[in-house]
C-alpha cells in the first residue's frame, strides 16, 4: 500500500473527516536535499475537515495528526503540511 | 542530549523569538522555513534563526524537545506556537501580529 493510501486509512478510521484530501507533493520538491529525487513520498499534504477537531488548538489539531502518523515519520516521511478544520470553518480546497 | 536539550530550552527562554530552521533567515534552505523568515520579516520583528541543518544533534533534538515531527519551529517568549501552517493561519488571520503585541514584542510593521 502506497504511503499516500495509508496515511488516508489512518485519517479516516481515527477522525470519521467530512472531507479529506492526501496529496503527494513529492515531485514539488525535487532535487532540493541529496536523498529526495521527487519520485518517492517523502512530502505530503493533508486537508482535512472533522468534527474531531471542534474545541482543539490548532496545534492540538497538528499533534493529534502527528501522533497518529508517527511510524511514518519514523520511516521517512520528510515534510508534512497540515490543514485541519471543522466543518463551517474556511477551507481553500 | 541532556547537553542539545539544555542548549535548545537556553535559546527557547533567553529570546523573545526563534525560529529553528533550515537554513538561516539570510539563506533558507528548504521552502517552509523561508515562508516563515518572510511572515516574520515582513511583520518586522527582531528575531534569532538557529540553523537545525548544523547540528545532527540539534536537528533532531528540536524534535524531541517540542515532541513536533517537522522544522520549522517558532517560539514567542518561550512558549512554542507551531510549525509553517500555523504561523501562516495565525498570520493571515492577523493573529501573529496581534500575539507580538500581546507579548510587547515590538513590531516594526511592513519594511
Amino acid at each position: 500500500m502506497s504511503l499516500q493510501s495509508r496515511i488516508e486509512t489512518k485519517l479516516n478510521a481515527a477522525f470519521s473527516p467530512e472531507r479529506l484530501m492526501v496529496i503527494n507533493e513529492s515531485h514539488l520538491h525535487a532535487g532540493h536535499h541529496p536523498d529526495i529525487d521527487g519520485n518517492g513520498e517523502t512530502h505530503m499534504r493533508i486537508r482535512i475537515v472533522s468534527r474531531a477537531f471542534a474545541g482543539m488548538s490548532r496545534v492540538a489539531r497538528h499533534r493529534a495528526i502527528n501522533d497518529l502518523l508517527k511510524a511514518e515519520f519514523e520511516a521517512g516521511l520528510h515534510a508534512l503540511a497540515v490543514e485541519p478544520a471543522v466543518p463551517g470553518e474556511t477551507t481553500r480546497w | 542530549m541532556s547537553g542539545i536539550n539544555d542548549f535548545i530550552d537556553n535559546e527557547v527562554k533567553s529570546n523573545d523569538v526563534v525560529l529553528f530552521m533550515k537554513g538561516t533567515p539570510q539563506f533558507p534552505q528548504c521552502g517552509f522555513s523561508g515562508q516563515v523568515v518572510q511572515m516574520l520579516d515582513y511583520i518586522g520583528v527582531d528575531y534569532k534563526g538557529i540553523n537545525v541543518l548544523a547540528d545532527a544533534d540539534l536537528r533532531q533534538g528540536i524534535k524531541d524537545y517540542s515532541n513536533w515531527p517537522t522544522i520549522p519551529q517558532l517560539y514567542i517568549k518561550g512558549e512554542f506556537i507551531g510549525g509553517c501552517d500555523i504561523v501562516r493561519e495565525m498570520f493571515q488571520a492577523g493573529e501573529l501580529q496581534s500575539h507580538f503585541e500581546e507579548q510587547g514584542i515590538a513590531v516594526k510593521g511592513a519594511a
